[in-house]
Order: structure tokens, then sequence, then C-alpha cells
């Protein structure tokens, strides 16, 4: 599946780029949807994500041998709960405001669908180090992912970055409705695809000429 | 003889649950309930003396958890025939909690009749229809709380597909909700392991799933054709786990538990549906190229989230 010449510079800008689970893959929205009013928030569910995927890809690339194929997805499953729990636990006691403000959604890592696929496509079949790579590049995906959305709907809504006023106004108080993440969401994927096919037929107008 | 004997069972629940909804702690007080948002309504026996309804510095109303905060009373107010006693509250009241009122040393007329200490809650068969319709419509799950957003955008291409999504996902949280709760009660607080819930949820959720895999698989074959494909995708949805996270944080007991699992799956059912009829016909229009596919559902979406927050703030009894 992944190719042994790829240096890890390339798995890492695999995960950040192309395969970004927010905008390409669009898997695990609901946090992308639900918790993404400030780039607080995520940061903060960014470096839980992260902290999670690598501390589960490097225990199913270490102990990949041992799992027998069959019962391979509860085995991620129970390693991402148990990891997890231990995020929870932290996160609750050392950061209780942060915690608050994130809600359900650090519990709900367990059924993001990317960390379960990650294990199953990369560090099943890869070495140690790879995989942590690999690793880091979804998680980091995944917190500029969600910081993109953040800082969008912090602007537009209250005008201010990261608590720190900026615009001085509130350009569109819309953007600080719950429901407005939906519509973030919908607008960002589209420019997404308006660049990739402006690239592509310029490409392709380039390899005609 | 069996219908005269259903009727007579009938009455029977009826009464109990009658009996269940008013009695209290007193024997001179009658009935206990809320109104409107910062009113405690209670009923007496017979006429209670205006001198003494008066004295409202003596009424002492808390939550039942944390009897250490009094909540502030504004003033009272006595019915005409001297038998309801009306108290307004500073502060609207949080009704979904019991509270408790010390009504100390009644005197009706002209005769002690001892102090009471009453609770007043909702009615329990009113709390269980507002947490199944808040559940459905006011916190519905999808657009007003974001969650499962992976399958609803997933299966909704196509009305039946999502149809047959909605069924069985309803099917499944019901089943998943009620083991979660039996075993939260009876083995992760009593051990006071309930920082391994998430670990225990998942696990019997996955448990659940294959269960219900195997079973509709022996039982009914041309079932499990229709709906079996969805089975597998059920598994990867946050609204699955949140459920039995939400049950256990609220302490639910066991009809609680049903209802909101029910109201959670009925509530995605509909929004599933609501979302592929658009869907089908989203196929047919004009869509600038790059809005076609993910982009259209989400703000498609977003306007079902803006026009489902006409439900926030809702109450229901």
């Amino acid at each position: 599946m992944i190719e042994k010449n790829k240096s890890y510079g390339n798995i890492l800008v695999n995960g950040i780029l192309n395969e970004n689970p927010i905008f390409r893959l669009a898997l695990s929205m609901c946090p992308a949807v639900g918790i993404s009013t400030n780039v607080m928030n995520g940061v903060l569910m960014g470096i839980a994500v992260l902290f999670v995927q690598f501390c589960s890809s490097l225990t199913i690339s270490l102990v990949k041998n041992y799992i027998h194929p069959r019962i391979r997805i509860p085995t991620y499953t129970l390693t991402i709960a148990t990891w997890v729990t231990v995020t929870d636990l932290v996160l609750a006691a050392f950061f209780p405001v942060a915690y608050k403000s994130l809600g359900i959604f650090v519990r709900l890592i367990v059924v993001f669908c990317f960390i379960t696929m990650r294990l199953d496509v990369f560090a099943r079949k890869n070495p140690v180090f790879p995989s942590l790579v690999d690793a880091v590049g979804m998680g980091f995906g995944f917190m500029l992912g969600m910081m993109a959305i953040g800082g969008v709907r912090e602007i537009m809504g209250m005008g201010t970055l990261m608590g720190y006023d900026i615009l001085g106004f509130r350009p569109l108080l819309f953007f600080v409705l719950p429901c407005s993440g939906f519509f973030v969401v919908g607008f960002m994927m589209a420019i997404f695809n308006y660049t990739e096919n402006v690239y592509n037929r310029r490409k392709r107008a380039r390899r005609l000429a | 003889m069996t219908k005269s004997n259903l009727i007579r069972w009938f009455i029977c629940i009826c009464i109990l649950l009658g009996c269940t909804a008013c009695n209290t702690e007193h024997r001179f007080v009658k009935r206990t309930e809320f109104k409107k948002s910062n009113i405690v309504v209670i009923c007496f026996a017979g006429p209670v003396d205006e001198s003494w309804a008066k004295n409202m510095t003596a009424f002492r109303i808390n939550e039942q958890q944390d009897p250490d905060i009094i909540l502030k009373i504004e003033r009272v107010e006595l019915s005409k025939d001297r038998c309801t006693l009306q108290i307004f509250m500073k502060d609207p009241l949080n009704k979904s909690n019991p509270h408790q009122v010390v009504l100390p040393n009644i005197m009706s007329l002209g005769k002690s009749q001892g102090t009471a200490i009453v609770s007043v809650k909702k009615l329990y068969w009113g709390n269980l229809l507002s947490i199944l319709i808040g559940a459905m419509f006011i916190y519905n799950y999808v657009f007003v709380k974001y969650l499962g957003l992976c399958v609803y955008l997933g299966v909704t291409q196509k009305k039946s597909t999502a149809i047959g999504m909605g069924i069985t996902f309803t099917i499944v949280i019901i089943f998943s909700t009620s083991i979660s709760w039996v075993l939260y009660q009876f083995i992760l607080k009593p051990f006071q392991i309930e920082f391994l819930q998430i670990i225990v949820f998942i696990g019997l959720v996955s448990l659940t799933v294959q269960a219900v895999d195997t079973i509709l698989r022996k039982v009914n074959p041309i079932l499990f054709k229709e709906f079996g494909v969805y089975l597998v995708l059920i598994i990867s949805s946050c609204l699955i786990l949140a459920v039995p996270l939400i049950m256990a944080a609220q302490d639910y007991d066991y009809m609680e538990s049903l209802m909101l699992s029910s109201g959670a799956g009925l509530g995605f059912f509909i929004a599933m549906f609501l979302m592929s009829c658009v869907r089908e016909r989203i196929d047919l229009a004009p869509i600038p190229e790059s809005y076609r596919g993910m982009p259209i559902a989400f703000i498609v979406s977003g306007l079902f989230a803006l026009s489902f927050m006409g439900f926030s703030g809702m109450t229901i009894f």
C-alpha cells in the first residue's frame, strides 16, 4: 500500500495536505462543526487528537505481529479507548476550564473514524518510526483544519484572534451562532475544490501547449 | 373475561401511578408542584392562617442535592380559600432537579399541624415525555448538538438507504443504551470505576452491533439482507457512544434512559429522512462545479440547523 521509497517528509505532508482528515477525507466532522467557534478550542482538540493518534499508532505498530487479523478492529477500538481515557482524565485534572469548553467531544475521540483508519492502513503494516511520523502528520492535519475553521469563525464573528482584538469591530455576528459551523465548512471545502480545479486546468493547459 | 381482567389491571395501574404522582411526605400537605419559571405551589388539606403564611422568612427552599444553598423568596400569595400557597422565587428555578421545601409549624384555624418537609418535583410522565421530545427536536442530535455527522453525510444519498439506516440505528441505540444502563448502575457505580466508562461503553456498543448482526442473520435473513450493510457503519458514529455517556452523566433511571435513546434514534431518523429528500433533488439541480458533493450538503445542513434553532428554549411541562 505504502511505497518503500517514500521519505518521511512525504509521509508528514501527506497527512497535512493530500489526506487532510477534515477537508479531503471529510471524516470526523462533528468537532469541526460543533466546537470550532474559536482558535483555542481547535488547538486544544488538535493536541488531544494528536496525543491519542501518536500513542495508539505507537502501541499498534509495536504489537502488530501479535494481532490476529480477524479481531483487529476491536483491538484498535480498545487501544484508542484506553488512550482517550488517559487524555480525558489528564485534561479534566489539569485544564478544567478548557475541558468544559470542549465538552463531550474529548470522549468522542474514540469514534473518530480517521484514527482507526490510520491504524488499519498504516501502523499495521509499517515499522514504529514511520508510523509515528504518519501519526504526527495526521494529527497536525486535523489541528490545522480545526484552527482554520476556528480562525475564520472567530475573526468573522467576534473580530478577535486567539482572544486578542484585531479588527476592533464585529463584522458578522452570524458566525458566532453554533449552526454557522456547517456553512463555514461548506464554503471552505468549496474553496479547496475550486483551487484544485484551477490548478488542474492550468496543468493540463501547460501540458497541451 | 380477559377483557374485564385487562380493564381491572389498567385501572389498578392508573390508581398506582396517580398515587405516586401526588402523595407527599406530610399528612397536611396535599400536593406540591412547579408553576411557570419561578413559582412553587403548595396545596394544603385545610385552610391555613394568613398570619402564618405572611411570615415568609420562616420558609426554606433548596435543591435536594445541595441543602446548604438556600434559594431566595420574593413574596408569597395565599388563595382566597386559604388552601393554596404560592411562593414566588427571586430567580428562576432549575426544574430538572427536585427541590425541598421546609414549612415550619403550620398553623391551621389556630391549631398547629407540625413542621412539614416536602419535596417538589416535576411530574414523572411529563418528565419522560419532555426528555423524548427534547432529544427528538429541541436538542436534535444532528442539527443542534452536531453529533453523528459522518454517518449522516455518508448514507443520505438515497431516500431508501436513509430510511433503512434510520430504523437500524434506532433499534441498535435503544438496545445498547439499555445494556449500558444496567452495566453502569449495577457494576460501574457500586465499584466506583466510572472512569472506565468510555472503554466499557464502546466495547458494549461493538458487542451489541455484533450480536444484532448474528441474531438477525439467523432469525430473519430477508431483513438482514435489507439492513445488514448499515450495521457495520453504526459503530463509527459518534452518536452511538454519546447517548450512553450523556445517560451516565445525567444519572438517568431506566425509563428516562429509554426515552433518551429512542428520542435520539428518532431524531436521527428525522434528520436523515429530511436530508435524503433534499439531496435527491439536489442531484438534479444546476450547482456550481466546486460546490458539488460535500460542500452543498454542508450548506443544506446549515440551513436545517438554522431552522431547528427555532425550537431552542422551548420547554414542555
